[in-house]
């Protein structure tokens, strides 16, 4: 029997009614089919993440991070006059000191794309290192500074040339810069902490980067925080403020309702202060979560600061601030009573504000409304905003972007304490380990996990105990997370759809062509053998890949493969699924492996989490990079 | 009296030719630091310089001389779980090897090596990272690659893609796994294989090399600059596309044609034992003996230390001909065990079993330079 051909605009009708008919079934069952919502219909959203502004302040070039593309807004008429498409997920930008260039880094690319600001087009394409985020130029034009988040260092790139001359060693997550006003220093912040000891407190820093020499001299040391995103420095070069997390991640969160679980602050350096000073902006009895853009007005009166997960910008009057920070007995980062000193407004804005820029006369502050797909306009004097433009997005908003909102609010928790970005910055991990459930204090400690393609990889948790998504998503995260109200059906399906949406981000250590390099066939060979070296079977379950099977590397069973520690209630682990493994340190359940190396050679003494002890350091190194491709 | 003449013009230019040897050769002016002045430990196994910032690994910490003062980093114990002080891998410092292009300061320790990057520190070991033995005898940078020499073979970290590459008796003609001390450039990089020779990697086509006893019976050469002096290689330089080697028992240059080998019996060494050598090109080399330091100049040698037998400071300088005379001074470096150098200037920096010294470089040395004693070589007048 002949097969009939389908057409490609049949197949797309097909594909369309099915993924139509999944959304319906999510909507009624709160199960999401298990593959990549890929499928399903997907408005182009904008996504706007970061702003610069033309010397004159007549145009807004706008990153766009969905669309891939930079849009450029006449700020006069508010409309937008030119769209220049980019590399894939643009995230930084930055604009020479001519006003002719502008530099975007593409994060899924590893590139810069150079804008000529006369022409509107791209006319260079620059290599960087992987995913490339914050970028600045120097003042006289002649280098780049890329941050790159998966190496965690900074590209310098000779503009000249168009090379990368060398990466200086930033924070684990580098991924936002700040030059000073005086072009000598450039302040490096990273979004993940430092690798540290096995449940102790957090560590960032602040990496100072001396734009002469071209070498990192100094480090601000973060005590206790993870998670540090924009810095900015007043005019004067006297005062930089960075915005950051200090995650609570050694108690059990079930305590939320006693206390905080993140303190959204500030960390202070300069002149004004001397050292850093870390100072909360948060309230007794209500947080503003996931602190992230932040500016200082050129003359130096107020701090703005977006606050991604509460929708709206927390503006700070310096001169109270300063006298704060003098006059208080230090440290007072935790007293929230603090923040009453300083804080004058809390200015609502839209969905997920991230970008933050003054207009050159300092009047108008610029917000980028990244699931809104606007620019919040707001009058500096009156801290009121007083328009929007509108960058031209779809109008419909669907499933996705619903879920992603929901993902990155902090509403739904406790005195808006924080959401589910909080520890899956920008949707990946935050490199923490958590006393989550309550289960008493020290019980079942667990690494957070990776959400790449999380389809097809149930159950969920690292016990296997939440059988879908929805469970995950919905009551655990209800009762055991937030404290608060739950989400409706609608909601929870919208947040799932969204969470199965993620997709894996591009794997740096696969050849181009597909290949594998002679040490990553090496350590297939050693993934999938047998045999132990001296050719005795080895048990089908203890076989690297029988448990780590299938498309994503994990049979979706409960195994107890010895990693099992004191404090767990039960040995019995879920099969981890493998693809892009080495993003995710530290490793294990626990995340007492902090490296992949640590999960054989200190973890797995009696060869129960596969046969490792047969292997010789070149194999185990061979196994490594096998491991990386996936 | 014309033969009178004759000879007092002879001794006169015997004099001034010797008087012009010694003040080619180096002179300097010894400050020795001590535990005292604040170095972490006497035992100094390695010194770098980076500007005006002096590194010593030491048996117990490393020291880091900057304004006058010293710093001291060593591990963080167990009583100090979170503290924001890290420390390195182990206190026993044994290599040190600078990031020109960043100014990092990789440490090759005897529990892992160390990243040391503007004050922060990060630790690889063989548990949680590539690396193949944590006991590192060598470290070196080229480009975005750390190249260091374990007690368990060679070990290439890609700073980029934090890629390990181990280069053992498995994937090279290394027959001896303890690597001693490795000398990485653009072109070649040498490793001195401990009982194993040298090891050459070329850059290019990714192939090893190994020099040996050439004719493979015994460990050392039997005929004079036939190959590489013997095989117990402790230290590599290689610098203008010149190798030197360091071993336990001579030295050698390969301008990779001929080897050319130096003895104690026939050279300016002090010593057949050496700790390590260090080319300035492909004609100068500083070598750190245990009965001095010496520098060779092409065609003269020099000697500094404490006298062996009374202690106190003297140099030497050795003539093409053989000719030893000894110039006064009045300092010396800190101990005749000389166990490495490095370059500040026209200053050099030693590190010595019994502290670390600093030579300051002389330059009006022609009144300073009084030959006390002369000694000819036999054979000769």
């Amino acid at each position: 029997m002949p097969v009939r051909a389908i057409s490609s605009t049949s197949f797309r009708q097909m594909v369309n009614v099915a993924a139509i008919f999944a959304v319906a079934l999510l909507a009624v069952a709160a199960k999401p089919a298990p593959q990549q919502s890929t499928s399903i219909p997907k408005e182009r959203y904008l996504s706007p993440i970061e702003m610069v502004s033309s010397q004159d302040g007549r145009l807004l070039y706008v990153v766009c991070q969905d669309s891939d593309e930079v849009r450029v807004v006449e700020v006069q008429s508010s409309k937008v006059i030119s769209s220049i498409s980019v590399g894939r997920v643009p995230r930084g930008i930055a604009l020479s000191p001519d006003g002719r260039q502008l530099y975007v880094t593409n994060a899924w690319s590893d590139t810069v794309s150079v804008i000529d600001t006369t022409a509107l087009q791209v006319v260079q394409t620059l290599p960087t290192g992987p995913e490339p985020s914050g970028v600045v130029v120097d003042r006289d034009g002649t280098s780049l500074y890329v941050a790159n988040r998966l190496s965690g260092d900074v590209s310098v790139i000779d503009l000249k040339s168009g090379q990368e001359t060398k990466r200086l060693l930033a924070g684990r997550g580098a991924s936002y810069l700040a030059l000073s006003p005086d072009g000598k220093w450039i302040y490096c912040t990273h979004i993940y902490p430092n690798a540290g000891a096995f449940r102790t407190q957090p560590n960032s820093e602040i990496t100072v980067l001396d734009t002469d020499r071209q070498t990192v001299v100094a480090r601000k040391s973060l005590h206790n925080v993870a998670g540090v995103f924009h810095v900015a420095m007043s005019a004067d070069g006297r005062l930089g403020v960075a915005a950051q997390l200090r995650p609570k991640n050694l108690i059990p969160l079930a305590h939320v309702e006693h206390g905080w679980a993140f303190g959204d602050s500030l960390t202070l350096f300069g002149d004004d202060v001397g050292g850093t000073v870390q100072v909360p902006i948060d309230e007794l009895d209500r947080y503003y979560a996931l602190p992230w853009g932040v500016a200082i007005a050129p003359d130096k009166s107020k701090i703005f600061l977006t606050t991604a997960g509460s929708q709206s910008v927390t503006v700070i009057d310096v001169a109270q601030l300063l006298k704060t920070v003098r006059t208080r007995r230090q440290p007072f980062v935790n007293d929230l009573s603090a923040s009453a000193d300083y804080v004058v407004a809390r200015i609502p804005v839209g969905h997920n504000p991230r970008g933050v820029l003054f207009s050159p006369d300092g009047r108008r502050l610029y917000i980028a409304n990244r699931l809104d797909d606007n620019i919040a306009v707001i009058d500096t004097a009156t801290d009121k905003v007083v328009s929007t433009i509108d960058l031209g997005g779809p109008k419909n908003v669907d499933a996705l972007r619903r879920g992603e909102r929901l993902f990155y609010t902090a509403d739904f928790a406790f005195q808006g304490q924080f959401g589910c970005a909080n520890c899956h910055l920008d949707a990946t991990i935050d490199g923490l380990q958590w006393d989550l459930e309550p289960d008493g204090f020290g019980k079942d400690i667990v690494d957070n996990r990776s959400l790449e393609n999380l389809a097809g990889t149930e159950p969920f948790k690292w016990n296997g105990g939440n059988a879908d998504m929805p469970t995950e998503c919905g009551p655990r995260t209800e009762k055991f997370f937030f404290r608060s109200q739950s989400f409706n059906q609608q909601q929870l399906t919208d947040l799932v759809t969204f969470v199965f949406s993620l997709p894996y981000r591009p794997n740096r250590s696969r050849l181009p062509n597909g290949e594998l390099t002679p040490a990553q066939e090496r350590g297939k060979a050693i993934f999938e053998r047998t045999k132990s070296k001296s050719g005795k079977p080895i048990p089908e379950a203890n076989q690297c890949a029988y448990c780590h099977s299938g498309p994503k590397y994990t049979n979706q069973q409960q195994v107890d493969v010895g990693t099992g520690k004191p404090t767990d209630r039960s040995p019995v682990i879920d099969v981890p699924q493998l693809p892009n493994v080495a993003y995710s340190a530290p490793y294990l359940h626990d995340g007492s492996a902090r490296s992949l190396e640590e999960i054989w050679t200190v973890f797995n003494p009696k060869d129960t989490h596969g046969v490792s002890n047969d292997l010789t350091k070149d194999e185990l190194n061979d196994l490594i990079e096998y491991l990386k491709t996936l | 009296m014309k033969f009178r003449i004759w000879f007092a013009a002879l001794a006169l230019f015997v004099v001034a030719s010797l008087a012009a040897i010694a003040q080619d050769m180096p002179r300097f002016l010894w400050k020795n630091f001590t535990v005292a002045d604040g170095l972490p430990d006497n035992h100094v196994f390695c010194v770098l310089v980076d500007g005006n910032r002096i590194w010593a690994g030491t048996e117990n910490g490393l020291g880091l001389y900057e304004n006058g003062e010293w710093k001291i980093l060593r591990p963080v114990g167990p009583e100090q779980p979170g503290s924001e002080q890290q420390g390195i891998a182990h206190q026993a410092v044994l290599a040190l090897a600078l990031d020109k292009r960043t100014g990092d300061v990789w440490a090759g320790t005897m529990g892992g090596l160390s990243h040391v990057s503007a004050g922060r520190i990060d630790n690889f070991t063989q548990l949680n990272s590539g690396l193949s033995n944590n006991i590192v005898y060598g470290v070196g940078v080229q480009g975005d690659f750390v190249w260091t020499a374990t007690a368990a073979g060679a070990s290439r970290l890609n700073t980029r893609t934090g890629q390990w590459s181990l280069f053992n008796n498995r994937n090279t003609p290394m027959y001896e796994i303890w690597t001693y001390s490795v000398s990485p450039a653009a072109d070649k990089v040498y490793y001195a294989v401990w009982g194993g020779g040298v090891l050459e990697y070329d850059q290019q086509t990714e192939h090893w090399k190994d020099y040996n006893d050439p004719d493979g019976e015994n460990e050392m050469v039997v005929m004079k600059d036939q190959g590489l002096i013997h095989e117990i290689t402790t230290s590599v330089s290689y610098v203008d596309k010149i190798l030197w080697v360091a071993t336990y028992f001579g030295a050698s240059r390969y301008d990779g044609r001929y080897w050319h080998n130096f003895l104690q019996k026939d050279s300016g060494l002090p010593s057949n034992f050496l700790n390590q050598v260090k080319g300035i090109d492909g004609t100068h080399a500083w070598f750190s003996t245990d009965q001095g330091l010496a520098y060779y100049d092409g065609t003269n040698w020099a000697v500094y230390r404490p006298a062996l037998d009374t202690h106190k400071p003297e140099m030497l300088v050795r003539d093409a001909s053989g000719v030893v005379k000894t110039i006064s001074v009045q300092s010396a470096p800190a101990h005749n065990y000389i166990l490495g150098v490095d370059f500040q200037g026209d200053d050099i920096w030693v590190a010595t079993a019994k502290g670390l010294s600093h030579g300051i470089r002389q330059k009006n040395s022609v009144a300073m330079a009084k030959v006390i004693s002369r000694e000819t070589p036999k054979g000769k007048k």
